[in-house]
């Protein structure tokens, strides 16, 4: 779960690193007042996730009250890096004298976490670290103890920083790595952090994402910040026939179906397993296939999810066959996929022989499976046919060869 | 021989009372393999199909040797099962249980290297030696893991455990034995990657190629081929990249808690120039492996 900007500067002042005085408003005329509050030049910033924000025009300068409320209405209300921008963040400029980028992340090669430095903050860091990788600097750090401020003045040293600097930056990159284990986040980014003329470090930008596996015992930072659980912060909003998905799994534990995906395309898909899913749904696409959907049926599914998952691929507009792929099971047990599938085919007055275009799920119980689908006389394969021949087979009936 | 395991190979399970865990205890036993007590806090005492059952891991390695632990507690409790067992002297962990954040996950992998202990997961399903030993819950009842698991000069690691299964079953159907099959995990910071895993490899005189099962996210892949440009590795390796549509849908997560694409090199395509660049032979659909297995195997 990403964090918007405005948050995760909430969390760096609470934790003791200074970011610039600002207000998060929701209108060109809140937005024209917090400008007159904070006085001088002010940026404008919308409040959406991704690193573009600003070439997409989403980050403006502004002057005074008037300009800055002409600034926040030509952002607002647009659609800014795939997202409708409903607040923006009016923040009070500063004058850097350097811009270094931070960012305490995980390098999952080495298998600890790591800071990464830059003096040439600003950019994004991997297109720092391309373009001038002697310019990047990184210590990996210790979970067996506390974080160690040592690594950060190391680092500080690196970036050619001394004197007070050196320890203030000592500071900044320690808070920045405590908060990043504290919270359970993927990576806390402060990119840019300036370097002013008097010396102090604000953080001008800030990045940070909550491990959506840690969100379960992180709800106290959850709720201070206010974000509700119907706040998913996926890549983009789910769809009512997501959430039908969402609904039907949840409704009965045996099994999972996640997660089920939402696709513009023809071809319904009752697939299976995570690597299976994603192996089956590529070789659809590859072969010409327009997937309806994305879905991963496994953990030993029941019939009735099985049926309900394949009514619900069979809801969508423009989808009237269905293939039913998946690797080799082990805990799930191909006949009660079998016997959901074709149950849900039949509640809709199909055909099971027509809609359903190929069964592929080898392993647990696949001799039982294999009988009721021949009852149905239902175009069915074992596991000598591969997942790419199953899609293909099933690619041509839904397109014609 | 094999990498890993041999058939002396005894180990634990703890959380053995939990619902699968008591499946997969069931299927191990009957496929052979040597389970010598399992842990289950509060249910010292009982037993699991004729597997002891005790409070503490320290119980067990005071009586007698363990070699591993499979891991499979709730959530909650799995870093500190994992640093019960490695404190116990336990030098081998699978750890199956899902849902492990980062930061458990490195902690755990650093206190495992700091005391020479390996783990393999999270998020993963073990070790499978065919016809000697499952260390783990791989292909799930007996009968299914002889169809497809059989005994051979293939090794394969696979992010995905259901993929392990499936290419294996894949390469029997073919022909083509495995030396040892190891579903290695899919989260982003796991204990045994590829390139962690390819010295085992190339020191095992029974393995003739390596078949590798890769996703979207991470850098992985990157580091195999790294690995193998370094080494000069004798053995052929035949990968299969899964989910080349997610090129196209950065910031989606599809499958596994790994498979995100933020970077560059996380993509899929960025995988396959990489690994070809650095002769590893990458096979374009999954049904093509066997074939390429062949030709590679034939030199």
């Amino acid at each position: 779960m990403h964090f918007y900007e405005f948050e995760a500067k909430r969390i760096l002042a609470k934790h003791g690193v200074a970011v610039p005085k600002g207000k998060l408003v929701g209108s060109a005329a809140e937005a024209a007042s917090a400008a007159q509050e904070l006085g001088g030049d002010v940026y404008v910033k919308a409040q959406v996730f991704g690193r573009n924000r600003g070439k997409a025009g989403g980050i403006k300068e502004a002057s005074g009250a008037a300009d800055a409320g002409k600034a926040a209405a030509a952002i607002i209300g647009t659609e800014i890096c795939g997202a409708k921008v409903d607040r923006v963040l009016v923040e009070e400029k500063i004058a850097a004298e350097t811009l270094f980028a931070i960012n305490a992340t995980y390098d999952a090669a080495a298998k600890r976490p790591v800071l990464v430095a830059t003096d040439a903050g600003g950019k994004d860091l991997d297109d720092v670290n391309d373009e001038t990788p002697e310019r990047v600097k990184r210590r990996h750090l210790s979970l067996l103890g506390p974080v160690l401020p040592y690594r950060s003045k190391e680092l500080a040293h690196d970036l050619g920083l001394s004197g007070s600097g050196l320890n203030r930056m000592t500071g900044v990159v320690t808070r920045l790595a405590e908060i990043c284990r504290q919270y359970d986040l993927t990576h806390a980014e402060v990119n840019a952090l300036a370097l002013t003329s008097d010396g102090r470090l604000v953080a001008l930008d800030a990045h940070m994402e909550l491990e959506a596996e840690g969100r379960y015992r992180q709800k106290g930072i959850v709720e201070e910040l206010g974000i509700t659980d119907a706040d998913t912060r996926g890549a983009r909003a789910p769809t009512e026939w997501e959430l039908e998905a969402i609904r039907i799994d949840e409704e009965d534990p045996r099994g999972l179906i996640g997660p089920a995906v939402d696709f513009d395309g023809d071809m319904g898909l009752v697939i299976g397993a995570g690597g299976g899913s994603i192996t089956t749904f590529d070789a659809v696409k590859r072969l010409g296939g327009n997937p309806a959907n994305y879905a991963a049926l496994g953990g030993n599914p029941s019939v009735d999810k099985a049926r309900r998952l394949t009514k619900l691929v069979l809801s969508k507009p423009k989808v009237n066959k269905i293939c039913v792929i998946s690797n080799v099971v082990s805990n799930t047990r191909a006949d009660l996929v079998a016997r959901g599938v074709i149950k849900g085919v039949l509640e809709l007055g199909l055909d099971p022989a027509e809609t359903i275009t190929i069964f592929r799920v080898p392993g647990a119980w696949e001799a039982d499976a294999a009988k009721i689908l021949k009852k149905y006389n239902i175009d069915y394969c074992d596991r000598t046919v591969s997942i790419s021949e199953a899609a293909r087979r099933a690619v041509a009936k839904v397109y014609g060869e | 021989m094999a990498i890993l395991l041999n058939e002396d190979f005894q180990f634990i399970v703890q959380g053995i009372t939990g619902r699968e865990a008591v499946n997969f205890t069931r299927e191990c036993l009957e496929y052979g393999s040597k389970i010598v007590g399992g842990v289950t806090p509060g249910k010292g005492g009982r037993d699991v199909y004729g597997v002891p059952v005790f409070d503490t891991v320290r119980e067990i390695t005071e009586s007698r040797r363990v070699d591993g632990s499979v891991i499979t507690v709730p959530l909650a409790f799995a870093a500190d099962a994992a640093i019960e067992a490695i404190d116990a002297g336990v030098k081998l962990i699978v750890i199956i249980t899902e849902g492990i954040t980062r930061l458990d996950a490195a902690m755990i992998v650093e206190y495992a290297d700091y005391h020479g202990a390996r783990v393999i997961g999270p998020n993963c399903l073990g070790v499978m030696v065919p016809n000697v030993c499952r260390f783990g819950s791989l292909g799930g009842p007996a009968v299914d893991v002889r169809k497809a698991f059989t005994p051979g000069n293939v090794g394969v690691m696979s992010r995905s455990g259901g993929m392990t299964t499936e290419i294996c079953s894949t390469l029997t159907t073919n022909g083509l034995g495995q030396s040892t099959a190891l579903s290695i995990g899919g989260d982003p910071v796991i204990g045994s990657t590829y390139a962690d895993l390819m010295p085992l490899f190339e020191a095992d005189p029974d393995t003739e190629a390596v078949v590798i099962y890769s996703e979207p996210g991470g850098s992985a892949e990157a580091e195999l081929a790294k690995w193998v440009e370094d080494n000069n590795s004798r053995l052929p390796i035949i990968a299969f990249v899964s989910g080349r549509f997610m090129d196209d849908m950065p910031g989606m997560s599809f499958g596994h808690a790994g498979t995100v694409v933020n970077r560059k090199e996380d993509s899929p395509a960025e995988k396959i120039r990489r690994m070809g660049a650095a002769g590893i032979r990458v096979a374009d659909q999954v049904g093509d492996i066997p074939d390429l297995v062949k030709e590679a195997l034939k030199g």
